[in-house]
């Protein structure tokens, strides 16, 4: 019982090298949308490898926290990803933690970025991290419980126990139960990843930034990390959700036919969640900050009619 | 000599003893009285924390260690100590905490020098340390309250230490009562088990579990609420938390560390003594009861703390959240002892009993910070700090650490005992039938709240007072604490990440007791992969390793190092000024303040909080022009302003009406005491 090495590098590989992907593919999709021509898709692995070679400017009044805060967001974003099953059944690090470890991983990620944000002094990296910090205390709950929902009719916390029960229950998968579960980590997953009713991605403009406040001060390298953690994570919780409520096509043994088999139904799913959020971002406008916990709240309440039918449905 | 916990026990609280005699004797000389007293504390809560690790782990077939420290004088008031597991896990709690504060006093201390009385901060520092040692230790209950009260009163007096600022009168008096309210609950508590049992002995009392008719459950339940007030007031639980948040911030910062990890913990010994040792099989009620109290305290607690701004004042609201914390895994527990699920009781219990000392380490911890940056800025007030982490960098460490620890992130302490929690939680679910299991997601579902804004607490507590530019002069002009301080925090450091990265081990000195609480060993069950690993009760329910998370972190370090290798070597780094928006660079009074960050979570909240704010500005031609402003912003605290401000005015107006008793002849009283005297013999016939 310990660790299959081979599996954790690859892993990693892929969290690498997708994550970028699948940023990219959500950015051009959203201009074409929008009748603009829009970024290439490979653009975002020019633009990390562009921030790696730059030089690096760091703000006169930053600790040694501010220096910290990109290895430790790009790291936990990692960490995380092993312990997700991506294209397997079996996360390659299942074993050190499930649910509740990305949880806390996540969060410790957040933590530092947040106060990566109030270092240099300005108020926009303050600003950042103050809305930060609310808005995941308030989307926690509902991730926590619908997770909780899943979780508890598996009796477990370990995601590949998870995901084995839902392959096992087939079409099963379709009661309320995990249909409102999805539709509150949806939500989460909007909010989580800076997304656009919650926060907007592609402005600089102060009232409406969330994380790129907190980016504002950081450059070359720690940027890069910055941005790539941000990706990578985004990646992580796409795969939660596809892998979770829709686990087809993943590889049960480690030959190759079908880990090539299951890597590319999983692009398939993650590019088609990716189109769901283009679809959102393009309809709606971003909310006043005051409104998010609404959403947020309607997530949580989808996560407690979800915990409420399994009363109806086991 | 042969080394055993039999003569180290002795030796500390001796060691207490003369400690607090040094530090009268050497009333005069500051210096020798500090370094006699605590000293002397240091080397006996040393042995004290021998003693209990000890005692944990031996043999657990060993009978438990009885101590008779003086003759029998009085019938029923013995003075003998048990060092039963119960006893030695909390004895472990209160010396590894007097151990690193009173490593700490001896730096601290000298800030008090020509100010302060010095010798009587380490007398009656001591003497609080013998005082709570003994009351986790002590064997029966009338020892046992005599402990308890000299605990609350030399604790008073050091609360009052800084007598001289009103703030610190008020706070003292209102502990003093709430405490002693406390306490006549307590002791209501034990006459009913001393009516069925037939003793004091805590022996005796335990054997009252064991036989359910000699306790009819009308006055079992009658002693449950009881104690659960009584402790519940020395842990802070809410309603009965308000004395806490102002007692606390208002003691030196040694002293307010040790009530905030140790002293409100002596209520959770209180509980579990009470709870899983006395009173037997729990009815259902009770564990929904403790465990909605938990839930209920944890969030209010973490909200409070968000909305303030004195970084002592927040750190108190804190343990509110946290013994919340703690009595959410024993409610669960005693829930799942009623459905006669004991394995799962046993996880709940370990759970609520890990955050016990996880709390107490990084609380302690915090508090020791928050004492250093006093120390150094003489402000507790955040929005007058900043810019401390280059001024002291080691605090600034350990505060991170301490911050990162209370916020349950992994991989330290507080992730550990909550996913424990959370896993409790999640099993019970499948423990019974009625609706009442919703309580379960429901209550993990408000964990989560509530360590989501702990974390958010802790960015900005970390951040305001540490990153940033410096908002104020003496900020400016910190300096970094000295070594002796800075060894204490170190002390409490080395715990919370061993606690963090090594819970298998820990777990195994938790055997003996959880065998005497509910008659199950677990850390097997809970171990996996040679201990690298700790697992739910059962392997499928979930896995966790804290240390492999850590190591592979490390690990995976490697990578942003090759990326730099390969494409990042040439670059270089420039120190540059923030971005000022081609202003003429940035102001402390630009950056965001400690109120502000708070705003959103302010808002969404308001209808707790029912903020009320006032903006006053004066202005020559053009209301753009603001010559003067005045701002003000308050939170309303809504258990004072709507429970005891009547309930105090009413107290008030009936002891106004009592004082027509007092007239001040003695005559009259005499008459009194005879007209009682009839009374109760009539009533006695």
């Amino acid at each position: 019982m310990k660790p299959d090495l081979m599996a954790i590098g690859l892993q990693t590989v892929l969290l690498l090298l997708l994550s970028p992907l699948v940023s990219g593919c959500i950015k051009n999709w959203k201009a074409r949308l929008q009748n603009r021509r829009g970024p290439r898709i490979v653009q975002p692995y020019f633009d990390l490898i562009k921030f790696l070679r730059k030089d690096m400017v760091i703000s006169e009044h930053a600790s040694w926290v501010f220096s910290a805060a990109p290895y430790v967001v790009f790291i936990t974003a990692l960490l995380v990803g092993l312990m997700v099953p991506m294209v397997t059944t079996q996360a390659p690090l299942s074993l050190f933690g499930g649910v509740l470890a990305v949880v806390g991983l996540l969060a410790l990620g957040r933590f530092f970025m947040a106060l990566g944000g109030l270092d240099p002094a300005s108020a926009f990296g303050g600003m950042g991290s103050s809305r930060e910090m609310t808005i995941a205390a308030i989307a926690e709950p509902a991730l926590m419980l619908a997770i909780f929902t899943v979780a508890i009719t598996v009796g477990s916390t370990d995601f590949s126990h998870i995901v084995a029960a839902s392959q096992s229950s087939g079409w099963g998968m379709l009661n309320p139960t995990h249909l409102m579960a999805f539709a509150a980590l949806f939500i989460v997953l909007l909010a989580e990843t800076g997304r656009v009713p919650i926060d907007n991605p592609a402005t600089h403009l102060e009232l409406t930034m969330i994380h790129e406040a907190m980016l504002l001060e950081y450059s070359g390298r720690y940027l890069a990390l910055m941005e790539w953690g941000a990706s990578i994570k985004q990646l992580v919780l796409m795969a939660i959700l596809v892998n979770i409520f829709l686990p087809v096509g993943l590889a049960a043994n480690g030959s190759v036919a079908a880990l090539g088999l299951g890597l590319a139904v999983f692009l398939v799913k993650i590019l088609l969640l990716s189109a769901a959020v283009v679809l959102v971002e393009t309809v709606n406008a971003k909310l006043r900050l005051f409104r998010v916990p609404d959403l947020l709240s309607a997530a949580f309440v989808l996560a407690a009619m979800a915990l409420l039918s399994t009363f109806l449905f086991h | 000599m042969d080394i055993a916990p039999i003569t180290l026990l002795p030796l500390a609280l001796l060691g207490y003893v003369v400690g607090s005699l040094a530090g009268l004797v050497f009333l005069r000389h500051e210096k020798l009285a500090n370094f006699c007293s605590f000293g002397c504390a240091t080397v006996a809560a040393l042995c004290g924390t021998v003693a209990c690790v000890m005692s944990l782990t031996a043999d657990s077939t060993a009978a438990s260690l009885q101590l008779q420290l003086l003759p029998t004088l009085i019938p029923y008031v013995q003075f003998t100590v048990r060092l039963d597991p119960l006893a030695a896990f909390f004895g472990l709690i209160v010396s590894l905490l007097a151990f690193a504060l009173s490593l700490y006093s001896l730096g601290y201390a000298r800030g008090f020098y020509g100010r302060k009385n010095v010798g009587g901060l380490g007398a009656f520092f001591n003497l609080m340390l013998l005082a709570t040692t003994l009351v986790v230790m002590a064997d029966n209950a009338f020892f046992f309250l005599m402990a308890w009260e000299i605990m609350a009163l030399s604790a008073y007096c050091l609360v009052s230490f800084e007598h001289e600022k009103p703030e610190t009168r008020s706070a003292g008096v209102l502990y003093f009562v709430m405490s002693h309210i406390g306490t006549g609950c307590i002791m209501l508590g034990f006459l009913l088990l001393f009516q069925a049992s037939g003793g004091y002995g805590f022996a005796g009392f335990h054997a009252l579990s064991e036989n359910a008719d000699w306790l009819s459950s009308g006055s079992r339940n009658a002693a449950f609420l009881l104690f659960l007030t009584g402790f519940g007031i020395k842990a802070g639980i809410v309603p009965l938390h308000t004395w806490l948040p102002a007692a606390h911030p208002v003691a030196p910062s040694n002293v307010s560390a040790f009530m905030s990890g140790v002293l409100i913990k002596t209520g959770i010994y209180g509980l579990t003594r009470v709870f899983f040792y006395f009173l037997g099989a729990p009815p259902m009620w009770w564990g929904v009861t403790v465990l909605t109290i938990g839930t209920v305290s944890a969030v209010l607690g973490v909200l409070y703390a968000l909305m303030q701004h004195d970084l002592k004042r927040l750190l108190a609201y804190h343990s509110i959240e946290n013994i919340g914390i703690i009595l959410m895994g024993f409610g669960a527990s005693l829930m799942f002892l009623h459905t006669n699920h004991t394995l799962l009781a046993t996880l709940a219990l370990i759970a609520g009993l890990y955050h016990t000392i996880n709390h107490a380490a990084f609380k302690g911890l915090l508090f020791l910070g928050a004492g250093a940056v006093l120390h150094a800025t003489h402000t507790r007030d955040m929005e007058h700090m900043g810019g401390l982490a280059k001024r002291m960098p080691q605090t600034a460490f350990f505060f991170l650490i301490g911050a990162v620890a209370i916020s349950a992130l992994p991989p330290l302490n507080g992730f550990v005992s909550e996913w424990l929690t959370y896993q409790s939680l999640l099993q019970g679910f499948g423990t019974t039938d009625s609706l009442l299991r919703l309580m379960f997601p429901i209550g993990g579902a408000l964990l989560a709240l509530t360590s989501a804004l702990a974390a958010a607490c802790f960015v900005k507590a970390f951040g305001i007072t540490f990153l940033a530019q410096p908002r104020s002069e003496q900020a400016a002009q910190a300096h970094e604490a000295p070594l002796t301080m800075l060894l204490g925090q170190g002390v409490l450091v080395a715990a919370c990440v061993f606690l963090g990265l090594f819970p298998t081990v820990f777990l195994r000195i938790l055997d003996p007791l959880t065998q005497q609480l509910t008659g199950h060993q677990i850390s097997q069950q809970l171990t996996l992969a040679n201990g690298l690993v700790l697992s739910g009760v059962n392997q499928t329910g979930g896995t966790v390793s804290t240390l492999g998370i850590a190591v592979l972190g490390i690990c995976l370090l490697f990578i942003p190092f090759a990326l730099w290798l390969v494409l990042g070597q040439k670059t270089k780094t420039r120190i540059g000024p923030t971005w000022d928006c081609g202003l003429k660079g940035l102001t402390p009074r630009m950056e965001y303040t400690a109120t502000g960050f708070s705003k959103p979570i302010r808002m969404i909240f308001k209808a707790l909080f029912r903020p009320r704010r006032e903006v006053q500005r004066e202005y020559d031609f053009s209301p753009y022009f603001t010559t003067s402003l005045r701002f003000e912003a308050h939170v309303e605290e809504v258990f004072e302003t709507r429970i005891y401000r009547p309930l105090q005015r009413l107290v008030l107006r009936l002891s106004r009406r009592m004082r027509a008793l007092q007239a001040g002849s003695l005559q009259a009283y005499l008459i009194y005491i005879f007209i009682t005297l009839l009374l109760l013999l009539l009533f006695a016939l």
